[in-house]
């Protein structure tokens, strides 16, 4: 079995974040970029699949050339190989672009199974598994909790609310995953010297045949209106109890969904 | 020349550093609380390797070096000196006597669990009459047909009474030098060996999520085959270790210093006294400003032993400054560190107060400050 796990480079959701000069991009260019939360799951679900199966697992990441540190260390944790599309004509691709780009990275490879997390913490649009099952006409599995490799097939628990659903698929399939579904693996020592010999194949929109001005900013299909940056945070709200303090609290959870 | 780190240690060490404010941080207070051994967090220590890396793959290890397993003693006690420890004694005091001298069958039985953390081993070195003096060694080993007759007790031995313990190394005399000195051997008592019996626990002040037993052994019978290295060479076997345990105990007060200043620089901003928060008092800002001066001389101290041991340069004056440097700047900060935590610094809930607690063995554990002033001033022609 083949895995390619899709991964991307974001900044630091622990650290402080900002806007680009351009006012509605997210500024790349500090030093503390990660491996986007969510797709450590995935790859773990991966390397779990690959402990039981044997399954050659492969990353895949669209981004600029920094994005290589994150596949190392992404690497450390036992995936086999990594793709590593980098084009400064892919920046500032929506979604769909995006899609386009990894699609076509996608046919350089041979996957039984595609394993993404299931939303960015920069992005965070969740669409991108969906646009690829549509590009590639694939099954699409998301918001998984639970996969199993079945006989010719895959089984998925997907999150939902309320509970989850059981979700079939046979032929090749997108599962993108949330952290409730493993605790993701410390990498080794030796996996972190063995990640410096692995391949790691660098490839163009050029290499990929993809026209560069159907991505990237020019070739995005929705565009951002505006952006702001965070508002401070606001003052707490303090409940004063005059016997009702509970039912006030309740109150409060309730309308803020906490509850 | 440079300090700097190879991507590979520096993301060793990031790694590590994740795992202790990941997963330690938030469970220790209460093994620590209820005094006891973290099953779970040393499987987990396995499972990343840790405990294979400065052996070699062949034994399961991960290949690394010893100046790898000092930046993981260090990031660990950055957060908590017990499962620091724990490693430290497993690797350096249990796993390496027989990884550097034991025969090729020894290690095959051995290293393989030990080097996955599925087992821990010890070495029993102290007795309750003596430690760094080996000529008081009073635990004697007699030849009886195939096998060693082991007669005597030994205390203060670390992951001596783990439920994954598989044997300790033990020190014992085993005749008389062409001098006339007490000839040492080094020699393998599997856990379970009929006369070999593992005291409770010991009560003691710090490190108290780490396993630290008194031994006794009454006509404890192992094959021959059991000595480790050759017979009469304990002495100088031990020396080795105890020198590099030295670089390694370095690392180990390098954390718990450093930890200190991190606990403290938190604390100071967030607490306020009169209108204010007290790190916005100069008195503060330089005792903090003093303690990260003595956290990092510290690592500049064991980071230049490491560096000359795994060059195959003399290294026992440097790991013996190191030693002593480290682990009295780490009692030093954290008293200090205390002291800028007032009241909560005395209460157990407190990281820095367990930072206190576990920072005075540092100054004692292989070796004493006095010993590592004695070794520094004899290496100096004294």
């Amino acid at each position: 079995m083949n895995i390619v796990v899709l991964v991307k480079q974001v900044p630091d959701s622990g650290a402080e974040r900002s806007l680009a000069g351009d006012g509605w991009s997210v500024d790349r260019s500090g030093g503390t970029n990660v491996i986007n939360e969510m797709d450590e799951y995935a790859i773990e679900e991966a390397l779990r699949l690959k402990d039981e199966t044997g399954a050659q697992v492969t990353l895949l990441t669209v981004g600029p050339d920094h994005a290589v540190d994150s596949i190392r260390k992404a690497l450390s944790m036992g995936p086999d190989a990594a793709v590593h599309v980098s084009d400064e004509a892919v920046a500032g691709s929506d979604a769909l672009g995006t899609a386009k780009v990894i699609a076509a990275a996608l046919g350089t490879l041979e996957y039984d199974l595609i394993l993404s997390g299931a939303e960015s913490t920069d992005g965070g649009v969740q669409v991108l598994p969906h646009l690829l099952a549509e590009l590639l006409d694939i099954a699409a599995l998301t918001g998984a909790r639970k996969v199993t490799v079945e006989d010719g097939g895959l089984l998925v628990e997907r999150q939902t609310e309320d509970g989850y659903e059981v979700l079939r698929a046979s032929g090749k399939a997108i599962v993108s995953v949330w952290d409730t579904i493993n605790t993701p693996r410390y990498p080794s020592l030796k996996g972190i010297m063995a990640a410096k010999r692995k391949p790691v194949t660098t490839l163009t929109l050029a290499d990929l045949g993809v026209d560069a001005a159907t991505v990237g900013r020019s070739g995005a299909a929705t565009t951002v209106l505006s952006a702001e940056p965070r508002p401070a945070r606001g003052a707490g709200v303090k409940v004063a109890d005059n016997g009702d303090g509970g039912d006030q609290l309740v109150a409060y959870l309730t309308a803020e969904k906490f509850v | 020349m440079h300090f700097g780190l190879s991507e590979e240690y520096s993301q060793l060490r990031e790694t590590v550093r994740a795992f202790a404010q990941d997963k330690v941080a938030p469970v220790i207070g209460e093994y620590y609380e209820n005094r006891q051994f973290p099953y779970e967090l040393i499987k987990q220590m396995g499972d990343m390797g840790l405990f294979g890396l400065p052996f070699s793959e062949e034994y399961g290890g991960m290949g690394g070096d010893y100046f790898a397993l000092c930046l993981v003693l260090e990031e660990l006690a950055r957060v908590d000196s017990s499962v620091a420890i724990t490693l430290e004694a497993a690797v350096s005091l249990g796993a390496m006597p027989i990884y550097r001298f034991g025969t090729e069958e020894q290690k095959a039985t051995w290293l393989p669990r030990l080097c996955r953390g599925e087992a821990l081993a010890a070495f029993g070195l102290t007795e309750p009459g003596g430690g760094s003096d080996a000529g008081a060694t009073k635990t004697k080993a007699v030849v009886d047909g195939d096998e060693w007759v082991i007669n005597g007790s030994k205390c203060f031995i670390t992951n001596a009474g783990t439920d994954i313990t598989d044997f300790v190394t033990v020190t014992a005399v085993t005749g008389t030098t062409p001098k006339g000195g007490p000839e040492i051997s080094s020699i393998i008592v599997p856990r379970g060996t009929p006369g070999f019996t593992v005291a409770e626990e010991y009560s003691k002040v710090g490190w108290l999520a780490s396993d630290t037993r008194e031994l006794f052994f009454d006509d404890v019978r192992v094959p021959l085959a059991n000595l480790v290295g050759e017979r009469g060479r304990g002495y100088a076997q031990f020396l080795r270790i105890l020198d590099e345990g030295r670089i390694a105990i370095a690392a180990l007060s390098v954390g718990l210093a450093q930890g200190c200043v991190d606990e403290s620089v938190k604390y100071s901003r967030q607490r306020e006294a009169f209108g204010r928060p007290i790190g916005e008092n100069q008195a503060i800002q330089f005792m903090i400003a003093d303690m990260e001066t003595r956290a990092h001389m510290s690592r500049l101290g064991y980071y230049d032993a490491a560096r000359r041991m795994l060059a195959g340069e003399p290294f026992k004056r440097q790991a013996a400054i190191a030693k002593l440097y480290a682990s009295e700047s780490a009692v030093d900060n954290a008293r200090a560190a205390t002291q800028i935590h007032g009241g909560y610094g005395f209460m157990n809930e407190t990281p820095v107060a367990r930072m206190w607690r576990d920072s005075k063995i540092l100054e004692i554990g292989e070796g004493t400050s006095e010993v590592q002033r004695m070794i520094i001033a004899r290496d100096l022609g004294f």
